[in-house]
């Protein structure tokens, strides 16, 4: 750890790594940080992430891939089953990671580009200077040192702290977190190639189930729901537990898994002076699926591209960094969480009567592209009643 | 209770316990506090003393690790 770097990054996630690896390979000194003593590890992350959003970032790597899906299946709260495939016949249509490795892997390539790379390094505070952000003091066994950097990009996820300190209200309503808890489960009969997803009030209110498959007899078997419907006796640990004692009684729990992911709307602003917030941390989950791996990656290049831009300019102010804010909203990415949000609160509102309906509407879809997109149009198509509850959305949807 | 770890609360009348025994160190009841009182650090979680005992975080916690309690034990 030197005194001075051009950009310190806060978070050793996916995110965190890309923006390392993005803006060390211009040329700008690097410094990541990881509170955590391990990148990867413990892992809070169902793992899932489609086929065209990796290769944007990674080509697929056996050692850190656990599964390749052929397909998804939907099951409504009444048992009846839609199965979802690709048009393009054979073709894979995204993967289950085994994060221990891909977050090494990536952080892996962060430090080759040329970052320097810290564990067990918490930000404990920002420096800050007239209100601008100008680096971060950080406790490494339990000594304290302050760094200066032109850039700070806040990738510290879910928790995300360090814009707080920075003055930014980066607080998740309750009923826009999902609680959720998993178990890689093994011995059990999964198909291999299919990701399941349960829904309905009584097996995860307000949220979903899921099976992600991660070898033969191995899955992520794991549950979230809305923060405003967890409580005592009824926590997402118990849905999971009254799922798996009936659907996997024999099965194994090799790993124990709890976390908390944001479907709110994104903050409303991820810049500020000298600080770039990407990822979890800015709370771009996509609000439907709550899958952020992509998200996180996107913001993390997107950030650093604007971070080198800015230090060659010599200006860092807010208004400098803005573009980075601009681009991700207008990008499809943030089309799609806008959009992903008002289905999302749409969708959780339903009867499990009108869950039961749309998805008696099609035993089996055959979809274009393998996207959410792609499956409301279907499901539009087959259920009109659907096109007028979500008139609002008509533009967007095409 | 001895695995517990009690703040006395900004109000001086409730307290938030961490049951260390049922944590997960996940970080969920970080994001949704709205005084921002909580920190994980590594698998401890820190309860700071701007905490005023609101009980979200222990709502939504998803293994029911955290809970407020009105008196002072000792």
């Amino acid at each position: 750890m030197k005194s001075r770097y051009d950009v310190i990054v806060v978070g050793g996630g996916p995110g965190g790594a890309i923006a390392a690896r993005t803006a060390a390979e211009k040329g700008l000194s690097v410094f990541l940080a990881e509170k955590r003593p391990a990148i990867g590890a413990p892992v809070r992350c169902a793992e899932g992430i489609g086929k065209e959003a990796l290769a944007e970032f990674i080509d697929p790597d056996p050692r850190w891939i656990s599964a390749e899906l052929k397909g998804a299946e939907i099951v409504a709260p009444d048992g009846t089953s839609m199965r979802l495939a690709s048009e393009q016949a054979g073709s894979k249509v995204g993967y289950i990671l085994d994060r221990k490795f891909f977050d090494r892997e990536l952080v892996w390539r962060a430090a080759e580009a040329g970052a320097d790379v810290a564990v067990k390094t918490r930000a404990v505070a920002p420096v800050l200077d007239g209100g601008a952000v100008k680096g971060a003091v950080f406790e490494y066994c339990g000594e304290r040192r302050r760094v200066a950097a032109d850039v700070v990009i806040a990738a510290d996820g879910v928790e995300s702290k360090f814009s707080r300190w920075c003055g930014i209200d980066t607080t998740v309503p309750v009923r826009e977190i999902m609680t959720s808890a998993q178990y890689l489960m093994t011995d059990i009969d999964i198909d291999p190639y299919t990701t399941v997803f349960l829904l309905g009030n009584e097996v995860a209110p307000e949220g979903y189930l899921w099976i992600f498959p991660k070898g033969e007899r191995t899955a992520n078997v794991g549950i979230g729901i809305s923060g405003k419907k967890s409580g005592a006796g009824h926590r997402a640990r118990d849905y999971l537990d009254k799922f798996v004692s009936s659907r996997f009684p024999g099965g194994k729990t090799i790993e124990h898994i709890v976390g908390g992911v944001s479907v709110c709307r994104p903050l409303s602003c991820t810049v500020a002076d000298g600080l770039m917030i990407i990822g979890d941390a800015a709370r771009v989950v996509d609000p439907l699926t709550g899958g952020g791996i992509y998200n996180a990656m996107f913001t993390g290049r997107l950030a650093a591209a604007t971070a080198v831009a800015a230090i060659s300019k010599g200006d860092c102010s807010k208004a400098a960094l803005m573009p980075y804010d601009t681009a991700w909203r207008k990008s499809p990415m943030g089309e799609t969480i806008a959009r992903n949000w008002q289905i999302k609160e749409y969708l959780i509102k339903l009867p499990d009567e009108k869950l039961n309906a749309i998805i008696q509407s099609a035993a089996s879809l055959n979809l274009k592209e393998f996207s959410t997109l792609s499956l409301i149009r279907e499901l539009m198509k087959r259920n009109p009643k659907l096109v007028v509850e979500l008139a609002a959305l008509k533009a967007s949807l095409g | 209770m001895s695995k517990s770890f009690r703040v006395l609360c900004a109000d001086c009348t409730r307290m938030l316990q961490v049951h260390r025994e049922i944590c997960g160190y996940c970080g969920c009841c970080v994001s949704v506090c709205p005084e921002g009182a909580l920190e994980l650090i590594d698998a401890y979680l820190e309860v700071g003393e701007s905490c005023t005992g609101c009980g979200i975080c222990a709502k939504v916690c998803p293994l029911g690790a955290l809970e407020v309690t009105d008196e002072v034990q000792v």
